[in-house]
């Protein structure tokens, strides 16, 4: 990429401690992501995606979470923003979408005050502007006769619709970075693929960078330009979603991908991984992994594998995959 | 040599443990809980033992002495109006102060248990007509209700007793009622259910074991609130009558002296207070310590 | 169907009243499951597929008893279950077992995984000793090593884990049925993939039935031999997996199939099949249930109940584009097996 990245993570690491214990959440996470790049990452409970993406909005517990490295999203050093400047870089710069739509609005106000109070807070309009957009936004996701919604209460609305408010409201100030916390995980079916193909129409009509969060393959596959899979806090491969998904180069990402029932499979037997995760307390030394891998060499167990690349923009941990990634 | 084999098991392989057992060794790492403890623990130990410490006969009462201020030379907590040790009248006073606190909040833990399980199990009619009658009860203010039960039935121990288990059955009926109603419709009281099992078999194995925790933890915190109450109640002349020693009578009787002598004045206030605030974070530590993480 | 169905349900209906008004007194009422027939054959897994509000849970609840049902009867056996001269209830409960979706809130958390799995055969009258090895044997056959794992609390295990003793606690008493709601759709997919390969060693081991209920069209295909897809309350299509995933008539059906996502960024999906939620199941207006979304929704659709129709070999579908002079402008293209 020749121009400077919209978003540029190093070794973002999070930790928590919890009953004396210190649980190692992220451990050395880095990518960058240009402007209008959709990125999925891929990850089972506690792979550290959704602590990630928090911590690119500054959402984690201040009091009880230790955050190290660097995250810089459009000139801003967001570890670093304090008060004021943080309040202005959330929502303006950067907004999120969460899986319960329940958690982003007060349940006291109608949804368009939200969005209306949101656009006054962030752009300065007086009250008649913001009520426009608020309106205007209600009608990009979507939501049938938008006029009469904004009156509405959040309870009074079903749960695709409520999702579609929540978009509004996040897109409401026109963010570079919009966060997506498996925001379609809770939904039925058939509105799940209604509010997929809602974001990337919105998505590329913006033209905003979008990190969405998932665990689900099918839906990243839908979504994503670029792949990222976390395993215990680690990305362990990244790379254009076509390449990820057709020839998968870490083991683990080859594991999960031969373990999803898709097709006519019956009569066969799922390829799963063995063994579970490892406890985030006590990370093994070297490759997170390694437990659970058929592949696994001594040199595994002694230190954490760097990236590799196995083609030019597609890398993983692994010490089987080709030459060393550039930094 | 297959390297998988040697590799540390990926679950952690702890010693599995009961549950109440982990839960002592969560509080037994809370500093302040154990001070709590520690300090209620010397408190009923110094009540019981008070005939073999006291340095003096409680009643032995003495003219030439009274109102003698802390650090006299064999009275070291003074002597009250009537010239009496304090400190031998603080411990034996503990004695009923401390039955006056426990009695109640334990008699109304069994029966408001009994009842709030029983309405939140059954539901429907019987959790209705339990609920409102308690519902009459919880609308007077509980320092109302401890003195008009009391002034009917008259004053002294047992009736002060009997008087503060009815205020504490209501708020016990009340969480323990709420308690079960969630505990009621878990996943796993239905699975017992869809095994065939009882309602005997489900409310001693499955209901009870999960609710007791949370009612005993709330009243463990009506202790102090008993505690000041019964001292409440004596103080008005309801409860336990002179000679006999209570932290709240002596409070009542020794607030004479509160311009000529307050620290003496003052001294049974200050036991009601420590063991009020030990039980107050010793139930906050227990809480804490019950909370098993998922 | 030759041989008597293992579990058949017959016309079911259950209804929960929505309160409302100053008396708490039910002014409508959500039906969740309206007059559903099906039967399974012993051996056999029938899929249930369906969204939110579908009745695919309360349907599980009404086959193990933990609810009543308004109207209809189950049969095991061909006898009706918990009435005079049928199958008693415990001996009913004995044979038809559950597994939830929710792992922890299954499991007591105040008992041994041991316990937990011992405690059904108890309720029956196995002695206390036979009942912990049985729970041991159990243990160890769902992969968790009982000299490790008996003594443990459910918190100390994974989710994955606590899902194994839950099947186990199923399996406890020897049922010939087993009820999985939901049961691996809250577990990670590299655990669920070891969950469903144990399930299908489970069911040829011990001659199970399975009535394997999920949202996962993928889940649902590789275990089923039979699909229903329910719809508010109703069947909307009923057949062997292979015509409903390769031959789907029921216009809900299709829209279902083509809302899963495609795996492939190659060839992402264009176009949502629906527009809109589900709608609640309150108080339904006659006619199909699926009309007010459906884009081949006609008059005739709005009038009376549609029946279940024979649109193949033990292929079902209430649709009357399906049904041969049933008034729908379509309805004269279908064929008439």
């Amino acid at each position: 990429m020749s121009a400077a990245p919209l978003v540029e993570v190093r070794d973002l690491a999070v930790s928590f401690s919890r009953g004396g214990q210190s649980i190692a959440a992220v451990n050395g996470v880095s990518f960058d992501l240009a402007a209008g790049e959709v990125m999925g990452v891929l990850g089972e409970s506690g792979s550290g995606k959704s602590v990630t993406l928090r911590a690119l909005l500054r959402l984690l517990p201040e009091h009880r979470t230790r955050i190290g490295g660097s995250v810089r999203v459009d000139g801003h050093d967001v570890l670093a923003l304090r008060g004021r400047a943080l309040d202005d870089y959330r929502g303006a710069v950067t907004s999120m979408i969460f899986q319960e739509p329940m958690l982003s609005f007060d349940p006291v106000f109608t949804i368009g005050r939200q969005i209306a109070e949101s656009v006054k807070r962030h752009t300065g309009v007086d009250d008649k502007a913001a009520r426009a957009r608020a309106l205007e936004m209600l009608d990009r996701v979507r939501i049938p006769s938008p006029a009469r919604r904004l009156e509405a209460y959040p309870h009074e609305m079903s749960g695709g619709m409520r999702q579609r408010a929540m978009i509004a409201l996040a897109l409401a100030c026109r963010p570079k970075l919009l966060l997506a916390d498996e925001p379609t995980t809770a939904l039925d079916a058939t509105v799940q693929i209604q509010i997929l193909l809602l974001l990337r129409e919105l998505q590329q009509e913006f033209g905003m960078a979008v990190i969405f969060v998932t665990h689900d393959v099918g839906v990243a596959a839908e979504v994503s330009d670029r792949l990222g899979v976390m395993y215990a806090g680690r990305l362990v491969e990244i790379g254009p979603a076509v390449d990820v998904i057709e020839s998968p180069s870490h083991p683990y990402t080859r594991g999960l991908l031969s373990s999803i029932v898709r097709g006519d499979m019956r009569g066969t037997r799922i390829e799963a991984i063995p063994g579970a995760p490892p406890d985030l307390a006590a990370l093994p030394a070297g490759c997170s992994f390694a437990p659970r891998c058929a592949h696994v060499r001594p040199e595994c167990l002694a230190s954490v594998p760097p990236m590799r690349a196995a083609t030019e923009d597609h890398a993983a941990r692994c010490i089987l995959v080709g030459p060393l990634a550039p930094a | 040599m297959n390297l998988t084999a040697t590799l540390p098991a990926v679950v952690p392989a702890r010693p599995a443990q009961g549950y109440w057992r982990s839960v002592l060794g969560r509080l037994v790492r809370d500093k302040v809980a154990m001070f709590c403890a520690f300090m209620l623990l010397a408190i009923v130990l110094i009540a019981i033992f008070a005939p073999w410490l006291a340095p003096y006969d409680p009643a032995a009462a003495s003219m030439l002495k009274r109102l003698q201020p802390i650090g006299t030379e064999g009275h070291l907590l003074g002597t009250d109006e009537l010239g009496r040790d304090l400190m031998t009248r603080l411990m034996y006073g503990g004695r009923l102060s401390l039955v006056m606190g426990i009695g109640p909040v334990v008699l109304a833990f069994v029966i408001g248990s009994l009842l709030g399980v029983t309405a939140g199990f059954a539901g429907g009619m019987v959790n209705t007509s339990i609920m409102r009658t308690v519902d009459v009860f919880y609308a007077f203010p509980s320092v109302l209700l401890a003195i008009a039960i009391s002034g009917a039935l008259g004053a002294g121990l047992v009736n002060a007793l009997v008087s503060l288990t009815i205020v504490f059955i209501p708020p016990i009926v009340r969480v323990a009622e709420s308690v079960t109603t969630q505990v009621r419709s878990l996943d796993y009281v239905e699975a017992a259910r869809a095994s065939g099992a009882g309602n005997a078999v489900i409310i001693r194995l499955h209901v009870l074991p999960n609710v007791v925790g949370p009612i005993f933890v709330y009243a463990t915190g009506l202790v102090s609130v008993s505690l000041i109450l019964a001292s409440g109640l004596s103080f008005l002349g309801l409860g336990v009558k002179p000679p006999l020693a209570e932290w709240g009578l002596m409070l009542n009787t020794l607030r004479a002296a509160i311009y000529s002598n307050p620290w003496v004045a003052a001294l049974p206030g200050l036991m009601i207070f420590t063991v009020s605030i030990c039980c107050n974070l010793l139930s906050d530590g227990l809480r804490q310590a019950m909370d098993v993480t998922r | 169907m030759t041989a008597t169905p293992i579990l058949e349900a017959r016309q079911l209906v259950k209804r929960f009243p929505v309160k409302g008004g100053l008396l708490g007194k039910a002014r409508s009422w959500v039906h969740a499951v309206d007059d559903v027939s099906f039967a399974i054959a012993a051996g056999e897994s029938l899929g249930v597929v369906g969204e939110s509000g579908c009745g695919k849970s309360t349907t599980a609840r009404l086959l193990v008893h933990l609810l009543e049902p308004d109207a209809g009867t189950i049969l095991l056996d061909g006898r009706p279950i918990g009435v005079t001269n049928g199958v008693p209830l415990t001996q009913a409960r004995r044979q038809i077992q559950m597994v939830f979706q929710d792992s922890f809130a299954s499991l007591n958390p105040r008992l041994t995984v041991e316990a937990s799995v011992a405690f059904g055969p108890r309720v029956h009258g196995v002695s206390q000793r036979e009942a912990t090895e049985r729970a041991r044997s159990l243990l160890a056959r769902v992969g968790l090593e009982p000299d490790r794992f008996a003594g443990r609390y459910p918190h100390e295990l994974s989710g994955g884990q606590r899902q194994r003793v839950n099947i186990a606690r199923a399996l406890a008493l020897q049922p010939r049925v087993v009820i999985l709601d939901e049961a691996v759709s809250a577990l990670d997919k590299s655990v669920e993939a070891q969950v469903l390969n144990l399930l299908l060693d489970l069911k040829a081991e011990f001659g199970l039935t399975y009535v394997f209920i999920s949202h996962d069209l993928n889940v649902v295909r590789y275990m089923s031999d039979r699909v229903m897809v329910m719809y508010l309350g109703k069947i909307a299509e009923l057949g062997p997996v292979a015509s409903i995933y390769d031959d789907a008539r029921h216009p809900y059906t299709r829209a279902l199939l083509s809302a899963m996502p495609s795996m492939n960024p190659r060839r992402r999906t264009t176009q949502a099949p629906l527009a809109g939620d589900p709608p609640n199941p309150i108080d339904p207006p006659p006619g199909c249930r699926f009309k007010a979304r459906c884009r081949h929704a006609e008059e005739v659709c709005g009038q009376g109940d549609i029946q279940l129709y024979a649109a193949g070999e033990a292929h079902r579908v209430a649709c009357l584009m399906d049904q041969p002079r049933a008034g729908h402008s379509h309805s004269a293209k279908a064929v008439v097996p």
